[in-house]
């Protein structure tokens, strides 16, 4: 309990202290994980809307990979953009390796299938309920997806919360690819890792209660803005 | 019209005429090889009010699906005057189930319009009209998956309508409403006739039947066991079956 009240008294003083340093590591977590629940987003939710819509061969198999990828390992992922990335690497010119780039690059990667996945399972039992009613009105297939999209906006909102609930907190691949440098790649998680490593508990509980508060806000502010939506009783 | 808007708005038929008539030739609905319906032969000319009758599970719903093309063909022929793509554009359908989409009900309404390419200042504006003919004037921002099922299925109607199609298929569209509603609705129908919509309905209510028909199609085991003008059908069916279910008999 010590090391917790120690903590607690660590993330006021960092909060209340103004310290620019912590302000500045919670600003680029916010910027990496948003930016990327933002990609994310506009690749997998018209994936998973596409994914219930379309009628082809591998549909299954695609969806039961998407779900697979979900459990990809962050580390491996982090692995494979450094990789890819690395001044030898295909993409090695760009010089994105140990850049906030780099790291939204590896946590879209790791958000997308899970958004996709999400999404794709709330949207099929709204098309269910939809189909007839939008193949009677010659709803073309943009037009289809578009009416799922935005019918299903609530639950869409759910699914990005679950890939910023993901990618907030994700250490593995933003360590790899970020590096960890102080005001360039230091994000949250990872200035929680080096504390701990240095032996800096109270300073690195601290952290860790300033990341699950932000954590909370950010789902807070989200459900009260679309409980204040005008339509919210579905 | 305006000249730029995407899509034609409703009624495009001056282009290539009318849909009608709507020919069956031993059109048959499958369910995992079970015959649903069929085979049926039929004619819709262009004028009329048909009223599709029959016991539960006759077929009636399947029967419209499949005219409307719901339902996959499983064998026959079912042919528009003009090409399918473009029959699907000037029909419309209501649903013996309403389907809400989780929208306002002037959005519901406006719906088909904003398909259609029409602006959504305009599609809203002409939606609330119609929600005003069918007594939802004061439910215009409700959202419709709240609506009672009467209120539900008036919204269908409108939402059909407002497109102006030039054929109207409506299973069961006064199931669970009140009388006066039933004859707001009828009102309607009648009027939409005279605008010369033509109409088919399956009901299962036989005063109403009466009061619509120009003729009927007796459905009977997925089969049609009499059709023709409605007069006759009422008066002098050739059937044992339609004149048992004409006088409400059970029908075995
Ligand atoms: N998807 C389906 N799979 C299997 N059987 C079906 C399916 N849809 C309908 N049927 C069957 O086809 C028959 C005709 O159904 P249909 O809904 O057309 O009847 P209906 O005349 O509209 O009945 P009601 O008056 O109850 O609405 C019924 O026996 C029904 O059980
Ligand atoms: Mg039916």
């Amino acid at each position: 309990m010590d090391g917790f009240a120690a903590g607690l008294w660590q993330a006021w003083k960092l909060i209340f202290t103004l310290d620019p340093d912590l302000y500045e590591i919670v600003f680029l977590s916010l910027r990496v994980t948003m930016s990327a629940v933002i990609i994310a987003s506009a690749i997998g939710l018209p994936l998973g809307a596409w994914l219930v819509i379309k009628r082809f061969r591998a549909r299954r198999f695609t969806i039961a990979l998407l779900n697979a990828l979900i459990g990809l390992p962050p580390v491996v992922v982090g692995l494979a953009v450094y990789m890819l990335l690395s001044r030898s690497g295909p993409l090695g010119v760009l010089g994105l390796l140990f850049t906030p780039t780099a790291m939204i690059i590896a946590q879209v990667i790791i958000i997308t299938p899970l958004i996709a996945s999400i999404a794709h399972q709330t949207m099929r039992d709204l098309w269910a309920e939809y189909h007839d009613l939008l193949l009677s009105m010659n709803a073309s297939r943009a037009q289809r997806i578009a009416a799922i999209l935005w019918d299903g906006r609530r639950a869409l909102l759910t699914a990005m919360l679950a890939g910023f609930g993901r990618g907030i907190g994700e250490v593995g691949a933003i360590m790899i690819v970020g590096g960890n440098i102080d005001h360039v790649t230091r994000v949250l998680t990872t200035a929680i890792a080096l504390e701990t490593g240095k032996g800096n508990f109270a300073f690195a509980m601290g952290l860790g209660l300033i990341l699950i508060a932000l954590s909370l806000s950010v789902n807070l502010a989200i459900h009260w803005i679309s409980r204040t939506e005008r339509a919210s009783v579905w | 019209m305006p000249a730029s808007a995407p899509t034609p708005a409703p009624a495009p038929h001056a282009a290539t005429g009318p849909i009608l008539p709507l020919r069956l030739k031993g059109a048959e609905a499958r369910r995992r090889g079970k015959r649903l319906v069929g085979p049926v032969d039929l004619e819709l000319g262009r004028e009329g009010f048909t009223i599709v009758m029959g016991p539960n599970g006759a077929g009636k719903t399947t029967l419209l699906r499949l005219m409307h093309g719901l339902e996959r063909l499983a064998a026959g022929e079912i042919r528009w005057a003009v090409p399918m793509r473009e029959a699907r554009m000037r029909q419309a359908y209501v649903f013996q189930t309403p389907i809400m989409m989780r929208r306002s009900v002037v959005d519901s309404i406006a719906y088909p319009l904003r398909l259609r390419g029409v602006g959504r200042a305009e599609a809203r504006a002409r939606a609330a009209r119609w929600a005003g003919r069918i007594g939802l004037a004061e439910a215009l921002e409700r959202p419709a998956p709240v609506l009672s099922g009467g209120e539900k299925q008036k919204l269908s109607l409108a939402r059909a309508l407002i497109t102006g199609p030039e054929i109207l298929f409506l299973d069961e569209p006064c199931a669970s409403l009140d009388g006066r509603a039933m004859r707001e609705i009828e009102t309607l129908l009648l009027e939409a006739r005279q605008g010369g919509m033509r109409i088919v309905m399956a009901t299962h209510d036989m005063g109403q039947a009466c009061r619509l028909a120009s003729d009927v199609v007796f459905l009977y085991g997925g089969r049609v066991h009499e059709s023709g003008p409605a007069e006759a059908f009422f008066n002098a069916p050739r059937t044992p079956e339609a004149a048992a279910f004409i006088k409400g008999d059970i029908v075995e």
